[in-house]
């Protein structure tokens, strides 16, 4: 193997180590200025879906109540019958003092779950509770929509999102 | 706590990550060309001729790789893109410079390893594991239920190599278990488990210990028992300084405790209050302690005749004598220098590939830094924020205790340089805490779920009682 083979060697594998490197810091590079901001179409998106559960909504009218809700009331379980308004939000359900809903139920962990707003939706998220968040047989991993009138299942107990 | 929840979801709506899967794949190809490529030139370089198992080892290393890039795709399809690149070329350079060091030692008659076979065992293993984490841990947060459990197995760990029977003492630092022919150093364990002990205890108490509590001297302090319990755990975790002799991971754990405490309680104070402690903790361990003692003084006169440097100044030389290309792969000396291959990886990759082989390698490590902080910027809950900080701290200060003390930038002391260096549990650790932040940004990086409407017979008709 002669000198200027090795040092061809020695400065091709010098060349693709760097290579790499600045790909790399070339994809951190395109990552930080190349994500997408949400446009118009996801908007649209969403109002389209909106729109059509709107409509869905109306032609089984009767079955729902309409409007925006106003507070959460625990429906079932050993609070049964206590309403929170949902002008405090973000509202946290646990068993904790700073809870806004505070449950006395053993299968509730401390802080369980977080009902706030998005532009003009509801949701609830878990937040990492021992038992879940139900919605009907669902456990949630996402912070998922609330409608008027959906129920919320955590521990033994039952909160309806109300007009 | 209500600020981070107010600046939740909503703000970041718009914003969203690309998955990103095909330029991890792009990388990942270049990060097989890094490894197999150091392979190839090692053999060259040292033999004359490309090695004969270049297929088989090369096939293998892929296969890894390619592993790792489709369980992603499969289980955390928005994971950062670079992270696993980065480990791979990492690893796959490594690889190479332990094999290269393996030849050189065959070559001189030195009767030690080969190392370079069990450190491909090691990294199948980390390779396993990081798979097994990222398919059985769909979400960090399930983690937080173990705070306790995972802060008493850390201590468990760093308890174990003090046993009788197992526990082992090799160069001065017991931190090693043998069981059978395996040995394993479990501080590489414990370092993730006490990541995720700080972090499930700070998400819960951060407010109390940044607010309640009383002023004492210009200070606030906070209340006992908030602090209490990771007062215990950071003493019980300094106290191996003294009864392990292990200087490098009582360093790594204290500032990592100072790290977590100051990024969750948003008071720079800690770091002051941390940083003179420290300083005082270490005057003392200098005055009273030997082997603290002997490392200061090769660190200031390593050309004294007195000190006791010969493995730091041979490192030294080494990349000297690499300058600023190097020798080449296989054309230098690294065998001179003891432990070439673990603790002063560092000083062959200087020695053969120059100041522009272990500039690239320093760059990788502050990338995989850098995603780690970014994920954690990017992460929607505190306790995943927490863990990603964390996780990138121990991995920058590990590099820094370890790449420092092999420059003379500080006092040397004893830990593995990530992915680079021989030694399996620290390679399957690395790779564990790889897979963590992967699903941690995964979860950070996934645009939030259409917030679709459940679907309304569910929910109205399910009525569990």
């Amino acid at each position: 193997m002669s000198e200027l083979t090795l040092m061809l060697i020695r400065f091709a594998y010098l060349a693709i180590l760097w290579i790499f490197v600045l790909s790399a810091v070339s994809v951190v590079r395109s990552d930080m200025f190349g994500a997408r901001v949400d446009s118009t179409p996801r908007a649209e998106r969403k109002a389209d879906k909106q729109a059509r559960r709107e409509a869905q909504s109306r032609s089984r009218s009767g079955r729902r109540p309409r409007g925006e809700p106003t507070y959460v009331a625990v429906v079932d379980g050993s609070n049964a019958g206590e309403t929170v308004s949902l002008d405090e939000a973000p509202i946290l359900v646990g068993r904790g003092a700073d809870a806004a809903i505070r449950l006395d139920d053993d299968y509730v962990s401390t802080r369980h779950a977080r009902i706030a707003r998005s532009g003009e939706q509801w949701f609830i998220e878990d937040l990492g509770s021992t038992n879940g968040t139900y919605i009907g047989s669902h456990r949630l991993t996402q912070p998922t929509i609330l409608q008027l009138g959906s129920t919320v299942r955590i521990g033994k107990t039952t909160l309806e999102l109300r007009k | 706590m209500s600020a981070t929840y107010a600046s939740g979801p909503a703000p970041e709506r718009s914003f969203v990550h690309r998955r990103r899967r095909g330029a991890e794949l792009f990388l990942l190809l270049l990060a097989l060309v890094v490894g197999i490529g150091a392979y190839a030139a090692v053999g060259l370089g040292v033999q004359g001729r490309v090695p004969a198992d270049i297929v088989e080892y090369g096939g293998w290393l892929a296969g890894l790789c390619l592993a790792c890039h489709v369980v992603v795709r499969l289980t955390a399809p928005y994971a950062d893109p670079v992270l696993l690149p980065i480990v791979s070329a990492l690893n796959g350079l490594g690889l190479a410079v332990i094999h290269r060091i393996d030849l050189g030692y065959a070559k001189s008659h030195v009767n030690i390893g080969p190392f370079a076979q069990n450190q491909l065992i090691w990294m199948t293993l980390g390779v396993l594991i990081f798979i097994g984490v990222l398919v059985g841990l769909r979400d960090h947060r399930r983690l937080q239920a173990f705070t306790y459990t995972s802060g008493l197995a850390g201590i468990v760990l760093l308890l174990l190599p003090l046993l009788p029977v197992v526990g082992t003492d090799i160069n001065g630092a017991r931190i090693w278990i043998h069981v059978g022919s395996l040995s394993f150093q479990p501080g590489e364990v414990a370092k993730v488990m006490l990541v995720l002990f700080f972090a499930g205890y700070l998400v819960l108490h951060r407010d109390a210990l940044a607010l309640a509590g009383r002023r004492f001297a210009g200070v606030d302090l906070p209340r006992g028992r908030d602090l209490g319990p990771i007062l215990l755990m950071w003493l019980v975790s300094l106290a191996i300084l003294v009864f392990q002799g292990d200087l490098g991971s009582s360093l790594l754990f204290f500032g990592l405790f100072l790290v977590m405490l100051y990024v969750a309680t948003e008071r720079p104070g800690w770091l002051v209050v941390g940083a003179a402690m420290f300083l005082a903790g270490a005057y003392c361990a200098y005055l009273f302690v030997g082997h603290v003692q002997v490392r200061v003084d090769a660190w200031l006169h390593p050309f004294a005749a007195s000190s006791n440097a010969y493995q730091l100044v041979q490192g030294l030389y080494g990349m000297a004598w690499g300058g600023l290309v190097g020798r080449g792969l296989g054309q230098g000396d690294p065998t001179i220098t003891p432990l070439g291959f673990s603790d002063f990886i560092m000083a062959s990759v200087g020695e053969e590939l120059g100041l522009t082989g272990v500039m690239a390698v320093l760059l990788l490590y502050g990338m995989i830094t850098e995603r780690a902080l970014r994920t954690a910027l990017v992460c929607r809950d505190a306790f995943g924020k927490l863990v990603a900080v964390g996780l990138g701290v121990v991995f920058a200060l590990q590099v820094f205790v370890v790449v420092g003390g092999v420059t003379r930038l500080i006092p040397l002391t004893g830990l593995t340089t990530p992915f680079l260096s021989y030694g399996g549990s620290s390679l399957v650790a690395n790779w564990a805490i790889i897979a963590l932040l992967l699903r941690i940004s995964d979860q950070a990086r996934r645009p939030l779920p259409e917030l679709a409407a459940p679907e309304d017979d569910a929910t109205t008709v399910v009525q569990l009682r």
